[in-house]
């Protein structure tokens, strides 16, 4: 069998859409009809057959055409990726969690074959056969980060844990929703964090903290953040938001449906063997209004966070512009009758 | 002083003598005053092993006040990025027992933590004291180039002229604010300009 990749694009003219299977298995990030930030972590174990927890990194029908929005950006601004000099080692153990995790996960796709350092990488969809030493950065066309990363859904921190904190020292980060990997790289956990409002007070922040530097080799773990973006842009950098930014502005109550985005992004926290650092993915996860209300409990769920988000946080994530307007053609498909407990569509 | 602020923004103290065997000290302006109070806690013959660098800015006070302290070596420049060569050497010939004391304004304190974090000191072990204008180095999220002596919220970029927002988050690495396109998504909208960082 195997995954049908699309052929879609992410910029100028848009096409990315999901096939109705990728609509029942988008992970919405609303488990009741409000929101508010918590410390929503949990064991990241496997999740129900055809689920976005299938696998435990998670590659779909928008894998082909991401990779390919991920090398326009970065010959466009090779800053998204770097490395400050002591990960390495780090990067490495990235490149073996991400070619087991895929090569299990989709065997059709990908194959990792090891004759001690000599190891050989074959990834069908984009086309890659490479034999490379473990550990020799000269046998392989990038750093191992880059090289990896470059063949994986989702942006990529890698952090290093010293001191009682957690270090943002290297990263991919090209699908990131308004952060900057160039500004923030080097920072503590603290300090990267410290344009979020509110989360601050209520603690939220020194108790992640406290969990992640407490996660064990195997024993992964995971959240669900999530935001809004007008048309299925990857790359909503702040590097880039003077040329997005307009298309907060083109929302009209008959175009809602199909530029207004829920992006959903499914974080995963890994502790790294032989660095001790953690690596920490970001898959983004994108469907537009006119696919996410074919479920009829997402839809009336939806309108109700949407309509009582704190102006605070609506101000934070952006969507203070097209807030009304989107809340207005929500507010059709809401009768008022109860949602179900859970995530789930009915 | 900054009222309520976020974490990434740095926090300044005051300097007070530190035991070690030299001392290094990077000051401009009015930071010549947190040293000269400092002198006056310190321990007789505490300046026998320091090195003092002096950016006096344009009115060139505080000189002799700071020679009169009579340090091993005493360095007066016209401006920090004549200085730095000299601060990157001093830093890479460094033993342990090195004591480095910043003072002045943010820029001057931000670009010679950066360079002594680039040595391996780390930003814990170094002694800060803000003195002097608030102005601020700013690097432009959009095309990256540092605009410095920002004065103004928002501010112009003064490489790509796009109006940014000056924000509180800061990098030491690259020893600046950020600066973010203000009017991003409608260029129609001018916000007024306030001279907010004197």
């Amino acid at each position: 069998m195997g995954i049908t990749f699309r052929k879609e694009t992410f910029r100028d003219d848009f096409t990315f859409k999901n096939s109705p299977e990728h609509i029942r298995r988008f992970p919405f990030p609303f488990h009741e009809d409000s929101y508010m930030y918590a410390v929503n972590i949990e064991p990241h174990v496997l999740g129900p057959k055809g689920s976005v927890l299938e696998n435990l990194i998670d590659v779909d029908e928008h894998y082909v055409a991401e990779m390919q929005d991920r090398a326009l950006v970065l010959a466009e601004d090779p800053l998204r990726c770097q490395s400050l000099p002591h990960m390495t080692l780090a990067g490495w153990d990235l490149l073996e969690l991400l070619m087991e995790q895929q090569a299990l996960g989709y065997p059709e796709h990908f194959s990792l074959t090891r004759d001690g350092d000599r190891w050989r990488w074959i990834n069908r969809p984009l086309g890659i056969d490479d034999s490379f030493t473990f550990g020799d950065v000269s046998t392989l066309p990038y750093g191992p980060m880059e090289y990896i990363t470059r063949q994986s859904q989702g942006d990529f921190c890698i952090l290093d844990q010293r001191d009682g904190n957690l270090w943002m020292d290297a990263g991919m980060v090209t699908t990131q929703a308004d952060w900057s990997l160039d500004f923030d790289i080097g920072m503590n956990f603290f300090e990267w964090h410290a344009p979020v409002p509110l989360a601050h007070e209520k603690g939220i922040f020194v108790r992640a903290l406290k969990f992640l530097t407490n996660i064990q080799q195997g024993k992964p773990a995971r959240r669900l953040n999530w935001t809004m973006t007008i048309n299925p842009r990857l790359d909503t950098s702040p590097e880039n938001y003077h040329k997005w930014g307009p298309d907060r502005t083109t929302v009209t109550p008959e175009n809602v449906g199909d530029k207004v985005h829920l992006r959903v992004e499914l974080q995963s926290f890994w502790r790294l063997p032989r660095s001790n650092g953690i690596v920490f993915p970001i898959r983004c996860y994108l469907i537009k209004m006119d696919e996410l209300v074919t479920q009829p409990k997402w839809a009336r769920r939806l309108h109700r966070v949407i309509r009582d988000l704190p102006e605070e946080l609506a101000n934070y994530k952006g969507l203070t512009r097209y807030r009304a307007t989107l809340v207005e053609w929500l507010s059709k498909l809401d009768d008022g009758s109860p949602t179900s407990p859970g995530f789930g569509p009915d | 002083m900054a009222a309520k602020s976020i974490i990434s923004r740095p926090v300044y103290g005051t300097l007070s003598p530190q035991p070690g065997k030299h001392h290094l000290f990077v000051t401009d302006a009015e930071g010549a005053l947190a040293i000269t109070d400092l002198a006056a806690k310190a321990p007789y013959g505490f300046f026998a092993d320091a090195h003092i660098i002096f950016i006096p800015g344009q009115d060139g006070r505080h000189v002799a006040a700071l020679e009169a302290l009579k340090p091993a070596q005493f360095y007066q420049g016209p401006s920090f990025a004549s200085a730095l060569p000299r601060l990157k050497q001093t830093l890479a010939n460094a033993h342990m027992g090195l004591r480095l004391y910043l003072a002045g304004t943010e820029g001057l304190i931000g670009q010679a933590m950066q360079a002594a974090l680039e040595a391996g000191i780390d930003h814990t072990a170094i002694q800060t004291e803000h003195r002097g204008s608030l102005a601020r180095r700013i690097q432009c999220v959009h095309c990256k180039g540092i605009t410095e002596n920002v004065t103004t919220q928002p501010a112009t970029c003064s490489h790509c002229g796009l109006l940014l927002l000056v924000r509180d988050h800061y990098s030491r690495r690259l020893a600046a604010f950020q600066g973010v396109c203000i009017n991003a998504e409608d260029r129609s909208e001018i916000p007024p300009t306030e001279e907010i960082f004197r």
